[in-house]
């Protein structure tokens, strides 16, 4: 980073705000623009997840949790309770936010396999509550969600979907790249390279390990607050099993605590199946390969492996 | 009094399968510190493929002897290709691997096998036997019979056999046992093909029972881990009493406060067993050298 | 500066530590010596927080600070290199050194990621910079810390050591793996150091170097102390060389240590 040169100016977001804002005269149908939606919201809780996993080293498989708490959370106290959304969203993200924080002090003292299974029950349980608490949730059916509506104006058309997202996409990249780069992130990514050296240079472990998750949680509960108010209708699937695998996926596959890798693999993960005529059936043969491959041949991850290689030819 | 032998008996025959599966995960983390979290398809593999041969006309003794060899391939494949080319890779690239795996093979059935559930005819009937008041499946008393027997060789096999011992040797220490002589590799081959036999027996064993589908294996697998923890991993006992707490407390849930949150006991119980006893109720307390 | 007293310390059956008591006064380099397996790790890992002591006390400027964690006596002023390296693999060179200076930002994670620690952050990475050219790593200031030789990761810990401004310093095996030119430069490394007046706590095997810095000795063998003293007082101890090179090369090694 150069002396001088402002946090927003960095060229990488430079060219990542031209790309979303020109992106859309790409886009031939509304079909491509809802795919760029999903890709940008799924984006922003891989990224979030990135902080723990990448940065900090902590590896959740029960991340769907806590979109699915901010999913449920905005709807249910927009149905029920008449909230309008962005007070929605910020509750949802809030409450997110605390069950983080109460869950994490305990699962962070936790290593290696026993965290990622304590988050994978974590994510079960999440599940079996949002499938069980039927009078609160809809249970297994579902239940709808009312369109974002903020200050009067309402979200109708995908575009303002996509512009709402990209802007949302910018931002979460913006703080990421951030936080990389600033005292807090190198305490995470320390902790992550060696603990024993970070503990040794005074750094707390286990709160900058709770922070790091609390803060993850908070970026996957509002994308999916507005996942609920843009799909119209939630189930608890959005707290699968097979949903929290995806988004590691994401991570591990673009490289882990590559921002941007982040994400290439919300990018690819959401598109492909797309792209291949909605795999039917495939998708869990596909993510399975894809989770094996990668850590296999490629361990760094897409983005920088890439960098690596364009690094060595320089 | 009947309801609470009732609630018993179905907790000590679910217990038996998770502490079959907890002895696959201890075997296979004994020999090489991995923690294989496709475990459970193993038990999932066994019931679906031997429902398969069963649903192609083979004699039942056939399909069983096939199901459960196929899934023994698949375990042995499943080091073979996946997880000894990863060589000297981090704990968390070994656990995304063995995920992928899980979810590559849960992929496979899918498509191969169809969504549906499967069931196996139980061995010998399926009228109840009034046992201290419970009503008992017969097939009940097979699953608890071969899990004792499946128990009883492991610790045969650990004690006795130069190959058991072989692998003991290759968990305290790799390096050393390959100085020795021990071929590690095949070591680590030999456990999961044995974790693949012991979860595909206890999957077609218990299949008449809980009948079986391409998914089941995750919360199989995930319980199994439960059991396998709070006994201590690595420890074969352990596995087993954990296994068999597991699913009495799950039982007693079922029966006495919600069947609807049964499942969660075990992912309730294993933030605490972590917490409170990392090493599980048997393991081996280490301490790490800086 | 750094008394300890009495310290024991038992894996289990193993006593790797028993009843070891010294002084360290502060701005000197005191060196901890002593065959391997004589405790040497163990004690450092017992003053910096890694283990916790069976039994005994450390004081750190009169406080007892023994069992506290190792972020908590980085507080304290003290710091500490690794003789396996625990050089942040993930990071690069300079990224390791700013992170030694940890206790000295503003670390919360929403003013990193808001960017408000941007300016003191550029302040801090002129400080590494010039930290690591200190050290001698300065070309490879932005490299990344898997592309670094073992020589140069091993300086670039002490970067990080000092980055913290610590009051004491413990280098564990500073000179380990390093060839004859390479433990000449962190010898006048260590003297540059400990004169800017830094305490310096050194666990060392290489004796030119011991012998050349130390203004203390400490001597462990099987975990006790079997000897303390100047260098000099050291060097001609029978029991110290016995204890190192057997009774027959005691002369042998006299007559060497005077000529050096």
């Amino acid at each position: 980073m150069k002396a001088g040169t402002h946090a927003l100016l960095r060229p990488s977001l430079l060219v990542l705000a031209l790309v979303l804002a020109l992106l859309p005269l790409a886009m031939p149908n509304n079909y491509v623009i809802d795919v760029a939606v999903r890709i940008a919201l799924a984006a922003v809780a891989a990224i979030g997840l990135n902080l723990l996993m990448g940065f900090a080293g902590q590896i959740s498989i029960g991340h769907a949790a806590f979109v699915a708490i901010g999913a449920y959370g905005s709807g249910i106290v927009t149905v029920r309770f008449g909230w309008p959304p962005l007070a929605a969203i910020g509750g949802a993200a809030l409450g997110a936010a605390v069950v983080a924080w109460l869950i994490a002090k305990p699962i962070l003292r936790l290593k290696g396999h026993s965290l990622t299974m304590a988050t994978l029950g974590l994510g079960v349980i999440v599940n079996i509550v949002l499938i069980n608490e039927v009078d609160w949730t809809g249970g297994p059916d579902g239940m709808p969600v009312p369109p974002l509506v903020i200050g009067g104006f309402a979200f109708a058309k995908v575009l303002h979907w996509y512009a709402l997202a990209a802007v949302l996409l910018w931002l979460s990249v913006l703080l990421s790249l951030n936080l990389y780069e600033s005292p807090g992130g190198r305490a995470l990514r320390g902790l992550n390279g060696s603990e024993v050296a970070a503990r040794v240079m005074g750094v707390d472990v286990a709160r900058f390990k709770v922070r790091a998750f609390v803060l993850s949680a908070v970026f996957a509960a509002v994308s999916g607050s507005l996942t609920a108010h843009y799909l119209g209708f939630i189930s608890p699937s959005l707290a699968a099993f097979a949903h929290s695998v995806e988004l590691a996926t994401m991570v591990v596959l673009g490289g882990m605590a590559s921002t941007f890798g982040a994400v290439l693999g919300a990018a690819l993960l959401t598109a492909l199946p797309q792209l291949l005529g909605g795999l039917h059936g495939y998708e869990m043969v596909f993510f399975g390969l894809v989770l094996m491959l990668t850590m296999m041949f490629l361990p760094k991850g897409l983005v920088p492996s890439i960098a690596l290689k364009l690094r060595r030819k320089a | 009094m009947a309801d609470f032998m009732q609630f018993v008996f179905s907790g000590l025959t679910t217990g038996a399968i998770y502490a079959l599966a907890a002895l696959g995960f201890s075997l296979i983390y004994n020999a090489s510190g991995v923690i294989n979290f496709a475990q459970g398809d193993f038990l999932m593999l066994g019931a679906m493929i031997t429902a398969a041969m069963l649903g192609a006309n083979l004699p039942y003794g056939l399909a069983i002897a096939g199901g459960v060899l196929a899934t023994v391939a698949a375990g042995l494949l499943l080091y073979r290709l996946a997880i000894k080319p990863a060589g000297e890779a981090s704990v968390v690239s070994l656990i995304i691997i063995t995920i992928g795996a899980s979810i590559f093979i849960q992929g496979v059935v899918q498509i191969v096998l169809g969504k549906n559930q499967q069931t196996l005819p139980p061995f010998s009937g399926d009228a109840s036997l009034s046992i201290l008041g419970a009503y008992v499946l017969p097939q009940s008393l097979w699953v608890l019979g071969t899990a004792a027997v499946l128990v009883a060789l492991c610790f045969a096999f650990f004690r006795f056999t130069m190959i058991g011992k072989a692998m003991l040797a290759v968990a305290a220490n790799a390096l050393a046992a390959r100085a020795v002589g021990i071929p590690t590799s095949r070591v680590l081959q030999l456990s999961f093909g044995l974790s693949a036999l012991l979860g595909a027996v206890a999957g077609v064993v218990a299949a008449p029972i809980t009948t079986t589908v391409y998914d089941i294996g995750l919360m199989l697998g995930m319980k199994g881990f439960v059991a396998a923890t709070l006994g201590g991993l690595g420890s074969a006992g352990g596995a087993v009493v954990g296994g068999l707490i597991v699913g009495l407390l799950e039982a007693l849930m079922a029966g006495y406060v919600s069947s609807a949150y049964k499942d969660a006991v075990p992912f309730v119980l294993i933030v605490f067993i972590l917490l409170v006893m990392p090493h599980g109720l048997f393991g081996a307390k280490t301490s790490e050298r800086v | 500066m750094l008394e300890v007293k009495n310290l024991s310390k038992s894996f289990g059956g193993v006593h790797a530590m028993q009843d070891v008591s010294f002084t360290v006064r502060a701005g000197s380099v005191h060196s901890v010596i002593g065959p391997n397996g004589a405790g040497k790790t163990t004690l450092f890992n017992l003053i910096s927080g890694v283990y916790e002591p069976t039994r005994g006390e450390i004081l750190l400027d009169g406080e007892n600070v023994a069992g506290l964690a190792p972020d908590q006596l980085a507080r304290r002023g003290m710091s500490r290199t690794f003789q396996n390296l625990q050089v942040c693999m993930n990071m690069t060179a300079c990224e390791n050194v700013m992170l030694g200076a940890h206790l000295r930002t503003r670390s919360s994670l929403l003013g990193g990621m808001t960017g408000t620690t941007r300016r003191a952050d550029a302040a801090l990475r002129e400080e590494a910079l010039r930290l690591i050219d200190e050290v001698g790593v300065g070309r490879h200031a932005h490299a990344h810390a898997t592309q670094l030789s073992f020589g140069l990761l091993k300086r670039l810990e002490i970067a990080r050591a000092l980055a913290s401004k610590p009051r004491l310093l413990l280098h564990d095996e500073p000179a380990a793996g390093l060839n004859d030119t390479e433990t000449h430069e962190i010898t006048e490394l260590i003297r540059r150091i400990a004169a800017s007046g830094v305490t310096v706590l050194l666990v060392e095997h290489d004796m030119k170097l011991v012998m050349n810095i130390s203004d203390h000795l400490l001597v462990l063998d099987y975990g006790r102390k079997l000897a303390e003293g100047t260098a000099a007082e050291v060097r001609a101890n029978p029991q110290v060389i016995a204890a190192y090179l057997g009774t027959e090369a005691a002369s042998e090694a006299v007559d060497i240590a005077e000529a050096a």
